[in-house]
C-alpha cells in the first residue's frame, strides 16, 4: 500500500485516496466551438507513461480535496504532492 | 434549520444500545469504557480561510478564532470547532443549540460567500474512554494514534473499521468519533468486540 501525502492532512493510507487520472488537463474553453476529434481528444486521451507522471488525487476519506501527485508509474515512488492551481513541477530525472 | 418543537421526540442511533454498551464496559488499570453523546449541535461551515471578513465574521459569532492548522480543534465552553478542510470546519455545540449556532453563524456572515448548514441529524458521537480506549481505536485506524503523533486538541477525518469518521481527541484523553447515524450501530458493536479482549486480561 502506498502512504500518500495529502497536502493538507500529511501522510495517509493509500485506501484514504481515489485516483483522478492525468493532471493538467485542461476543458475545451468552448465547447460548442471544438470540433468531435479535438472533443474526444479532451475527453478520451491520456498520456500513459512508463515513469514520472503528473496526476491528481482526491482524499475522499479524509479532507475531500483534490491534489496533484508526481507519481513514477513502475516504482511507486512519490517525487512530489502540490495542490490545484500551484506551478507544475519539473519531473525527476 | 431544526425546528424545536421536535427535539423531545427526536431518536438517537445508540438510545436502545444502552445494555450492550455497559456490558461491554472494561474496568481496571487496562479499562476502556464506549458509549453515546447524542444530538450534539453539528455545523458544517465552509469560507475562505484567507479573507480576514470571514475569520472576523465567524470570531463574532463564536466568540473564539477558527483553527486554521489542518486536523485542530478550537474549543471555547462548549462550542467547538473541526478543521475538516482548508475552507471547511464543523461548528459543534450542545444538544439543542444549532438553531441558535445557525442564527448567529448567519448573522455575522451576511452577505459573505459563506455556507452555514446545519448537519445535526447527520451524526451522531462516540465516546471511548480509558486507559485502553487508544488500543481498541488503533484496530480499527491506520492512523499513528500515539501520543507522539496524535496530541490532545487534533481531528482527523479518517477511515474506521471499513467506514468513515471524524476522530477527535480531548483534552482529558477520551477520543470523540463523529459517525453517521447509519453506521453508528456497527461501529459501536465493531468496537464492543475490540473490547472484549482486555475484559479476558482483567479476569485473569
Ligand atoms: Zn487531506
Amino acid at each position: 500500500m502506498l502512504l500518500i501525502p495529502c497536502p493538507w492532512c500529511g501522510e495517509r493510507d493509500e485506501t484514504e485516496f481515489r485516483y483522478g487520472g492525468q493532471a493538467h488537463v485542461a476543458r475545451p474553453l468552448d465547447p460548442n466551438a471544438t470540433g468531435d476529434a479535438a472533443w474526444a481528444e479532451y475527453l478520451f486521451m491520456r498520456d500513459n507513461p512508463k515513469g514520472w507522471f503528473r496526476e491528481r488525487w482526491n482524499h475522499a476519506a479524509g479532507c475531500r480535496r483534490w491534489f496533484n501527485m508526481v507519481r513514477h508509474t513502475i516504482t511507486h515512488e512519490i517525487a512530489s504532492v502540490y495542490k490545484p492551481g500551484d506551478p507544475k513541477p519539473e519531473l525527476p530525472e | 434549520m431544526a425546528n424545536p418543537a421536535l427535539f423531545g421526540r427526536r431518536r438517537s442511533p445508540l438510545q436502545d444500545h444502552d445494555a450492550a454498551l455497559v456490558r461491554g464496559a472494561v474496568a481496571g488499570p487496562r479499562g476502556v469504557t464506549l458509549k453515546e453523546i447524542p444530538h450534539l449541535a453539528q455545523i458544517t461551515l465552509r469560507g475562505d480561510a484567507d479573507d480576514a471578513d470571514f475569520i472576523g465574521a465567524v470570531r463574532a459569532a463564536l466568540g473564539f478564532e477558527l483553527p486554521l492548522a489542518a486536523n485542530t480543534v478550537a474549543v471555547s465552553g462548549d462550542v467547538s470547532a473541526l478543521w475538516l478542510g482548508p475552507d471547511e470546519w464543523l461548528v459543534v455545540g450542545a444538544p439543542d443549540s444549532e438553531t441558535d449556532l445557525s442564527i448567529r453563524l448567519n448573522g455575522t456572515l451576511k452577505g459573505q460567500h459563506v455556507l452555514v448548514v446545519d448537519v445535526t441529524a447527520n451524526r451522531t458521537v462516540l465516546e471511548l474512554s480509558g486507559p485502553s480506549g487508544r488500543g481498541v481505536l488503533e484496530k480499527a485506524c491506520g492512523l499513528d494514534l500515539r501520543p507522539r503523533a496524535f496530541k490532545p486538541g487534533q481531528c482527523a477525518q479518517t477511515n474506521l473499521a471499513r467506514t468513515v469518521g471524524i476522530l477527535e481527541l480531548g483534552q482529558s484523553g477520551a477520543w470523540r468519533i463523529y459517525v453517521r447515524n447509519s453506521f453508528a450501530l456497527y461501529l459501536a458493536d465493531w468496537l464492543l468486540d475490540a473490547m472484549a479482549e482486555y475484559a479476558i486480561d482483567a479476569a485473569l
